[in-house]
């Protein structure tokens, strides 16, 4: 953590950054902080309940952050893999922003804990399962021109060990896969019938970066704006439809649901089909064309009469 | 689109019972291909269903899956999409984009409990009007023995 701190106070005093975005303790556990003078540096923390996802403060719709010309952030080894996302559909330029890249041991579900605790299989973040990026890596004068992986500018923190593996989302997603279509409608009716309409999903993500999105619009109204079920059903749909192959599975969108839809399980599912007919999986490189906005010739049709 | 509730797709005739039931279907098509296709079916006095009504879009590229959604929301018990065959599209890559999104919108509907038997995908050419007479009957034939989607229809507004 001192590591962390001394970082941030030696960019922002050589005037390298304007705001460095990290975690702090809150009221409530650790939320995210927006440090622009150097003595507010020792708030920075990073622990095992710092589980947001940062980066969606770096998405160009974020225009409050827009006064801050240099920015650093705190970002996971899974969280770069957002930042590459959001460079590969030119929304950021890898030159605008430090990254300072902790060592994790895994997070936990649960960011609003008044001190860190000991990660269970019921309490670590589900995307911490066989994560490999735990140990980011700092670009070094060696890889300039031909390496592609967005890599950290520095790393900070001990190397730690590795958090339990937490239950196994392919499992559900292929249960749901087994159901009949009746069965399935049923169940997502279920979900999506508790479902308020505070799009929480939509502002918590990195990757969701429309400066207008189609659910706020209303001539003409594609999205019934009501928390009804067939406006609920629409929104999942389309976000779905623009998450597959933008998404970096960071799970944010279910931690922050308040009525716990399983957001997740939509998610895995996109990630799932752009993997297997498109053989496309999330990465930290962003010279990987989008699976949507690229095509094969040779693309499967077997669908298509 | 409004957001009153009024605009439902009127029915060619208001069977309630299952035995006369008539589907509903919405035909998205590209203007180059499918649309004069269909162009084709009918100036060769083909014999269709008349239950299919033709949404024409520039192409197949241009056709948002959430249209799809949209027409089942408007009462339609199924769609169809078609345009032109891979490497045809007018402008040279539309269609392959809109395969990799209809792949995508199909996996994505089928995982939420929509059945994939609603919705027709296919190519049709400006040639190939027999192929739409057939695709339109064989897609209405189906619709009539799944019956109407009234489980998209009874979702509250």
């Amino acid at each position: 953590m001192q590591q962390l701190i001394e970082v941030a106070r030696q960019l922002l005093t050589d005037k390298v950054v304007d705001v460095v975005i990290g975690y702090e303790q809150g009221a409530f556990g650790v939320r995210p902080a927006f440090i622009s003078d150097v003595a507010s540096c020792a708030q920075l923390i990073f622990d095992n309940r710092c589980v947001h996802n940062l980066v969606s403060y770096l998405s160009p719709r974020r225009t409050h952050l827009a006064h801050f010309q240099r920015k650093a952030i705190v970002a996971k080894g899974c969280d770069i893999r957002a930042i590459a996302a959001l460079v590969r559909e030119g929304q950021l330029k890898r030159e605008q922003i430090i990254i300072i890249a902790p060592r994790c041991g895994g997070v936990g579900r649960n960011a609003s804990l008044n001190k860190p605790q000991q990660l269970e299989v019921n309490t670590v973040a589900p995307r911490c399962a066989n994560c490999t990026v735990r140990e980011p890596r700092a670009a070094s004068a060696k890889d300039t021109a031909e390496h592609k992986e967005i890599l950290a500018d520095y790393v900070v923190g001990e190397v730690q060990a590795p958090p339990p593996i937490a239950v196994d989302r392919d499992a559900r997603i292929n249960a749901l896969d087994a159901m009949s279509i009746q069965e399935r409608w049923q169940y997502w009716q279920g979900e999506l019938e508790r479902c308020i309409r505070c799009h929480a999903c939509r502002e918590v993500c990195p990757t969701c970066f429309c400066v207008q999105c189609l659910a706020d619009k209303t001539q003409p109204q594609w999205i019934e704006s009501s928390p009804h079920a067939r406006g609920n059903l629409m929104w999942q749909f389309n976000r779905m439809m623009h998450q597959a192959g933008r998404c970096v599975d960071c799970g944010e969108c279910e931690r922050a649901c308040p009525v716990g839809i399983p957001l997740s399980l939509l998610v895995g599912k996109m990630a799932k089909v752009v993997k297997e007919r498109f053989d496309y999986q999330v990465s930290s490189d962003p010279t990987v064309p989008t699976p949507i906005g690229t095509y094969n010739q040779e693309d499967k049709q077997e669908f298509i009469l | 689109m409004s957001t009153s509730p009024a605009p439902q797709i009127d029915a060619p005739r208001s069977g309630s019972a299952p035995t006369n039931f008539e589907p509903r279907i919405i035909a998205y098509v590209c203007n180059w291909c499918t649309y004069t296709g269909a162009d084709l079916a009918g100036t060769s006095r083909l014999p269709m269903a008349a239950n299919v009504r033709i949404v024409r879009f520039p192409c197949t590229g241009r056709i948002d899956p959430i249209f799809i959604m949209k027409a089942f929301e408007r009462g339609a018990d199924g769609v169809i999409v078609s345009g032109c065959h891979p490497a045809d599209c007018h402008y040279n890559a539309g269609n392959y984009h809109a395969r990799r999104r209809f792949a995508v919108a199909r996996e994505l509907m089928i995982f939420l409990g929509i059945d994939p038997a609603r919705i027709t995908f296919a190519w049709v050419s400006a040639s190939e009007g027999n192929k739409w007479a057939e695709l339109v009957n064989e897609t209405t034939e189906r619709l009539r023995a799944i019956g109407p989607f009234k489980d998209y229809q009874a979702l509250r507004s």
